[in-house]
């Protein structure tokens, strides 16, 4: 594969790490994101039945963060040692971005029958998020390669 | 919420292996290619850890439990990062239809895991 095209981006494959250092970094990793969530939630609550806007900046900020890490893994190979993307990856951005509490906080809003809020809240941040692992992987690979050339890319 | 720091990280430090596990096991079942295909594994973990956090919701945990159970390991055990670029990665790769697919599958089937969770457990109203 010496020319990428768009159909043919690197596969994030399994790490090539030993399985029992994998796990190390990926739980010490999921560990510091959690608690770093956690913390973000102490400094700023938000108030209960109003639209989670704490929640929403970690899972947003975190889906940036995951597209720049990604293109500097897998997709470029600038960083290459074998824990970490299941470190940062997995671990930090995986236990630092929730569904759980997104899922959650979107339900309690519908029984609180906040629907506007419930409605607003689900659909701002997939389209936040999205826009932003999108924003992270295209500025990433932007500053990695250089300025795009018609002609194409040197493998 | 406050003073729980300890039970958080022990919940995300079990959490994030259960992830990638799971993770590992679905994809093991899925064959060669699965980036390329419906990424079923953060699909499932996601589902799970809302399911979980459904049931600890309608039971209306203690403090401390919730901390442990529901910020730090289902916490951990879903991710909206690895959601996001999996659904990136399909939409450029020309998968449009299960880009779509995922989110939508991925939110109907994470809200009825709360609604689900939270039954279970004796409703919203704990």
């Amino acid at each position: 594969m010496s020319e990428q095209a768009p159909d043919e981006l690197p596969e994030p494959g399994p790490p090539t790490a030993p399985q029992a250092r994998v796990l190390g970094a990926v739980a010490a990793g999921g560990a510091l994101g959690a608690v770093a969530r956690y913390g973000a939630l102490v400094l700023w609550p938000t108030p209960g039945g109003g639209f989670p806007w704490t929640v929403f900046v970690v899972n947003v900020s975190g889906c940036a963060l995951i597209g720049v890490l990604m293109v500097l893994t897998v997709e470029r190979g600038r960083v290459t040692h074998p824990l970490v993307r299941p470190f940062l990856g997995v671990g930090v951005l995986g236990g630092f971005t929730t569904f759980s509490t997104y899922a959650a906080d979107v339900s309690g809003l519908l029984v609180r029958q906040e629907l506007v809020a419930a409605v607003a809240y689900m659909v701002a941040t997939v389209v936040a998020a999205l826009a932003a692992v999108w924003a992270g992987a295209v500025v990433t690979r932007r500053l990695l390669d250089g300025p795009v050339r018609d002609e194409g890319r040197a493998a | 919420m406050n003073g729980h720091w300890l039970l958080v990280v022990i919940g995300g430090a079990v959490g994030a292996p259960l992830r990638y596990l799971t993770d590992r096991a679905v994809q093991a079942h899925q064959g060669p290619g699965v980036a390329y295909v419906f990424p079923w594994g953060t699909f499932t973990a996601n589902a799970a850890g809302s399911l979980l956090l459904g049931v600890l919701t309608g039971a209306a945990v203690s403090a401390p439990a919730h901390a442990l159970l529901a910020t730090g390991l289902c916490g951990a055990l879903t991710t909206y990062s690895t959601f996001s670029y999996e659904t990136l990665r399909l939409a450029e790769t020309g998968r449009a239809f299960l880009a779509t697919a995922n989110v939508l599958a991925s939110l109907l089937v994470g809200l009825g895991a709360v609604f689900l969770g939270a039954e279970l457990a004796g409703g919203f109203g704990g």
